[in-house]
């Protein structure tokens, strides 16, 4: 049985690991939603979700609970496999951005060594790329497939939107590159965390913006969340879906949140390094644990400001939003680009 | 049967399987979407031959942005199985007749080529279609083609925003 031959602690180790990654991303989400509930309160000036358990904390399994227990409508003029397929694609191309995040160094268990990614490829950022532009379809054919004027208009706008940021997004991400000379997202943390080096944002601060600002774009966020303008377009690409299909929808948004904000914090903010701390005095498993910590850390104040942004800032108009991607953001990650390369060419001394 | 080998049938028979649902599939939104799938199963065929930097680039720019726009176009004009024209079926048999000709004049031609006789392909060992030696490759052997061709990238793009600015 040569079929066999491969390492099988190998694959148990590596499903043991996304099962873990994709039910924490799943539960953090999860209470996501209830963050995204209160810090609107908050910046209303109300108390928010404060009824089911202590403080609301039973909030989002409730509204779980009430989308699942909802009637399951398929439109009859409906494509009807496309139409289930739509919410299937979202919620997959969201998750499958997990397995090249480096969530933390690696624990040591029985003298086996465990590294806490699920796959470090050498192409680790266009992997992100190519599952982002996925994740384009999922809008696509939901919206199409619902057979509904409405929803194919969100769903034009949201493709279009997206892949005009996308742009932005990769000019500015060449830069991060230049710096670090490698793909690999591992690497690019460790570069940041070797001894007298800064994190990326030192280095790239207006790349940082730029990606910051498409990021809000891809994750169809205010100021950007044109897909979604109810005023315009009544419930956007979701409009006709009702039940978990809704739910997917919804929830793959605050997926997709999560997983920008964990590239962002690996690429810019040292990923999974605690600033001024040297990790290797600590024991390997002592400080893989702090630094899975520290990302979450990371990742956290990052949905806050995606949160701040959208209860503070109001909705782009589409020519706006298209200016501003094309006229704006393109040229600033060009010089950016231009920029950051003739000064490594400088100190390189060519 | 290695899992090399087993993978190969498997994105072998997933890529023709496809191909043939691309055109068989009536709705054209359906053909787009086994359009795409045949894109994933090449791009995996790429990846057993180690150049993961080509498979993920034919995913970003084929799956990823051309069939967008396919799905775009095809959306907009608003094309399903009702719009389609109905084909007499005498045309339909001359078109399997002709593609099944040009099938078997490709598959005596690639039989016969010498470059390709005794010319095993080993799965997994070659890197050229790392980034890495791409990189050096297309900067240092083919560097006036490589800019030649992104002028030509450039004057398209300048094309369609005078063209958009007409509009």
């Amino acid at each position: 049985m040569t079929l066999l031959a491969v390492d099988w602690l190998l694959i148990i180790e590596k499903l043991v690991l996304i099962a873990i990654i994709v039910f924490a991303s799943l539960g953090i989400a999860l209470y996501t939603t209830f963050a995204e509930r209160k810090v609107a309160a908050v910046l209303q000036d109300r108390p928010g979700p404060n009824r089911a358990g202590p403080f609301g904390l039973l909030q989002p399994f409730a509204d779980g609970l009430k989308l699942i227990m909802k009637e399951e409508i398929i439109p009859t003029s409906s494509n009807k496999a496309l139409f289930v397929l739509g919410p299937g694609l979202a919620m997959t191309a969201a998750l499958m951005t997990c397995s090249v995040i480096p969530w933390s160094s690696h624990i040591e268990i029985f003298d086996r060594k465990i590294d806490l990614q699920i796959a470090d490829i050498n192409i680790g950022i266009l992997y992100i790329f190519g599952v982002v532009s996925m994740g384009v379809y999922g809008m696509m054919i939901g919206g199409w497939a619902s057979n509904n004027k409405f929803s194919l208009m969100a769903a034009l706008r949201g493709a279009s939107q997206a892949i005009s940021y996308e742009l932005a997004m990769g000019l500015s991400l060449i830069a991060v590159l230049m710096l670090s000379g490698s793909l690999s997202l591992k690497t690019i943390v460790d570069g940041q965390m070797a001894a007298g080096s800064y994190w990326n944002i030192v280095y790239q601060p207006l790349g940082f913006i730029i990606f910051f600002v498409c990021a809000l774009a891809e994750c169809n966020r205010t100021p950007f969340d044109l897909p979604e303008a109810e005023n315009e377009l009544n419930f956007g690409y979701h409009q006709e879906y009702s039940s978990m299909k809704l739910g997917f929808y919804l929830f793959s948004e605050y997926i997709n949140m999560i997983m920008s904000s964990a590239v962002m914090a690996s690429l810019y903010f040292g990923g999974f390094d605690i600033p001024f701390l040297d990790e290797s005095t600590l024991a390997p498993n002592i400080a893989a644990i702090i630094g899975v910590a520290a990302l979450l850390t990371k990742i956290a104040i990052f949905i806050f400001v995606f949160m701040w942004i959208r209860w503070t800032v109001p909705r782009f108009r589409y020519d706006q939003l298209m200016n501003l991607g094309w006229k704006t953001m393109i040229p600033l990650a060009l010089f950016n680009m231009l920029v950051t390369g003739a000064l490594i060419l400088l100190k390189a001394g060519v | 049967m290695s899992i090399t080998q087993f993978l190969f049938y498997f994105l072998t028979v997933l890529a023709l399987f496809s191909a043939v649902m691309v055109v068989v599939s009536k709705n054209p939104v359906h053909s787009v979407l086994w359009l795409i799938a045949v894109f994933f199963a090449i791009s995996g065929h790429y990846i057993l031959l180690n150049a993961q930097f080509l498979a993920i680039v034919n995913l970003i720019v084929y799956a990823g942005a051309i069939m967008v726009l396919f799905l775009f176009v095809i959306m907009l004009m608003n094309l399903n199985a009702s719009a389609e024209p109905q084909k007499n079926n005498w045309l339909k048999l001359a078109g399997v007749i002709a593609g099944g000709c040009f099938l078997m004049v490709l598959v005596s031609l690639v039989k016969q080529a010498n470059e390709l006789n005794n010319i095993a392909v080993t799965m997994g060992t070659g890197e050229i279609g790392l980034i890495k030696n791409l990189g050096k490759a297309l900067f240092n052997d083919f560097v006036v083609p490589f800019e030649i061709s992104s002028v030509l990238f450039l004057s398209a793009m300048v094309g369609a925003v005078v063209i958009g600015k007409k509009a």
